[in-house]
């Protein structure tokens, strides 16, 4: 039994429906990825996950049926969403980001051990660790919300363009130290980006959408080798 | 030398009060990002709710407490049935909304109590102690004391407990904060539940020395608005020291200032928020937004 499992999901924004049949699994450890265009319907497939958008179809995670929970109760549940736009909280410091990150764990020495976890994989956090989230350049905010993300302990997260607004080398450093997320706590990864590149090292299989609808799916490997992803998302 | 240390207790006890209401409107606001301008309503609610069980026979300090307990519930009712209506919205939308609870409640205390002055007993002795010269009451001394172990709570509360980060994280982004498990729609009910709490204090403190009536914190929320934008929004500490600064310099202005009088001293606070704001428009103690893009 894959870990999470949407059948035929369905959303709309008011009369404009978005997500038309997306069917997709995760398995337990594993990382999807969701490639597409502009409008296709990424964005919104994982805020059908979180419940910050009302869908139609079955949502299952770990067997249960989360369609309709409420977004604390998903993320109570074990699944972490990194939203677009990073979502950090800006008034507040990189440390008590951290803290929101950890509030429903009532383990406080583990909890310790994974904000020096998170500085270990984001060294560059370390000497703002009192700043205000507000303060940080992108890159760092993204490495924050990840962050956070961490701090949850999920089972499942949920990452929304990590390379959005980033220069080429700060989304690189960022993929890498998700990677090595990945490899050393088998969270498993839902991960939306519009760069392939990026997305093709972290991934070991992926769907595209368009307008809403599964086009194409496959392994890493088998993507690659289509024509029709090489021209689109490629770059050739 | 008398004269003056006597002006400023007494500002400071005044002070004391317009403090208290602007703790409540900086914990709204830390908790929900908005300003409720029905503070100052909520609390002379809750003063009549005091006066109500002092009326049946329950002791003054019993009273106190038991309006407080009603008025935690009231706050976060407020917030269930009234204000989870308007939020995800526009935030002037809600600001609107409590403008207008603000006349609803101040109007339903008339119409239910009457607008005549009701008496209201006093939790401290109405005696003095002479001090360098000069006579102070021990109330302006218990009120003042009351507001600062207020303040000492209420920032413990927000730099030092789970419960206040949480509050903070659902003030900033509250869909975000969801994310991390944050249950949004409790933690604002208990944020205008702890506000409403706040309220009553005050309003404790304020219906015996002006008598209770509908319109008893009209005054009072004026000055509150004024401490919290001279303290800066984000800083309990600040608006505290600000609403002392507000009652201080009103009493010693009317008496040291010729030209100002007891006439014109409503008008010093707010010289004193134009000046402040062009130097320093994030308030005295408030942090300077920095956004970065």
């Amino acid at each position: 039994m894959p870990l999470l499992e949407l059948t035929d999901v369905t959303a709309f924004y008011g009369p404009v429906q978005v997500l038309d049949t997306v069917s997709l699994s995760v398995p337990e450890g594993g990382a999807v990825g969701i490639l597409g265009a502009n409008g296709a319907g990424k964005t919104t497939t994982l805020r059908a996950i979180s419940g910050t958008v009302r869908a139609g179809g079955s949502i299952t995670f770990d067997g249960t049926e989360i369609r309709s929970l409420r977004p604390d109760k998903v993320a109570a549940l074990g699944i972490a969403h990194v939203p677009e736009g990073r979502g950090t909280l800006g008034d507040l410091t990189v440390r008590e980001n951290l803290r929101v990150g950890a509030y429903l764990r009532r383990d406080k020495k583990a909890v310790a051990h994974d904000i020096d976890y998170c500085l270990d994989l984001f060294p560059q956090l370390q000497n703002r660790i009192r700043s205000n989230a507000s303060a940080l350049s992108g890159g760092e905010q993204q490495m924050l919300a990840v962050g956070r993300a961490i701090m949850a302990r999920p089972r499942l997260m949920l990452l929304d363009e990590a390379s959005l607004g980033l220069a080429p080398s700060t989304a690189k450093t960022v993929y890498e130290a998700i990677g090595r997320l990945r490899r050393e706590s088998g969270i498993a990864m839902l991960v939306v980006e519009q760069n392939a590149n990026l997305a093709f090292t972290l991934v070991d299989s992926a769907t595209v959408l368009e307008t809403g609808r599964n086009a194409l799916s496959g392994t890493t490997a088998e993507l690659k080798g289509m024509d029709e992803i090489r021209r689109a998302y490629l770059g050739g | 030398m008398g004269t003056f240390i006597q002006l400023v207790i007494d500002g400071l006890s005044t002070g004391s009060i317009y403090a208290a209401l602007a703790l409540a409107i900086v914990l709204v606001n830390q908790a929900t990002g908005l300003i409720n301008f029905a503070q100052g309503g909520i609390a002379v609610l809750s003063a009549y709710i005091a006066w109500l069980f002092i009326g049946v026979g329950v002791p003054l300090i019993l009273a106190i407490l038991l309006s407080i307990l009603v008025s935690f519930v009231m706050g976060a009712v407020i917030e269930r049935y009234l204000m989870r209506r308007f939020e995800g919205g526009d935030p002037d939308t809600a600001v609107v909304v409590t403008i207008g609870l603000l006349t609803l409640i101040t109007g339903l205390c008339g119409w239910l109590w009457t607008y005549n002055n009701q008496q209201f007993g006093s939790l401290f002795s109405l005696d003095t102690i002479q001090f360098l010269g000069a006579s102070i009451s021990v109330r302006s001394i218990g009120t003042t004391v009351v507001i600062v172990v207020m303040m000492i709570l209420l920032q413990a509360l927000f730099l030092g407990t789970k419960l206040g980060l949480a509050l903070r994280a659902v003030a900033v982004n509250p869909q975000s904060a969801s994310f991390s498990g944050l249950p949004v729609g409790r933690l604002l009910m208990v944020g205008w539940g702890l506000a409403a709490v706040l309220g009553a204090v005050a309003g404790a403190l304020v219906a015996p020395q002006l008598t209770l009536t509908p319109g008893m914190m009209d005054n009072a929320l004026v000055y509150a608005l004024a401490a919290v934008i001279l303290g800066g929004l984000s800083s309990p500490f600040g608006v505290v020291v600000a609403a002392w600064l507000i009652g201080v310099l009103e009493n010693l202005a009317a008496v040291y200032v010729p030209f100002i009088g007891y006439d014109l001293k409503v008008a010093v606070p707010f010289i004193l928020i134009f000046v402040v704001l062009i130097v320093r428009p994030q308030g005295l103690f408030g942090r300077k937004a920095v956004v970065r893009v």
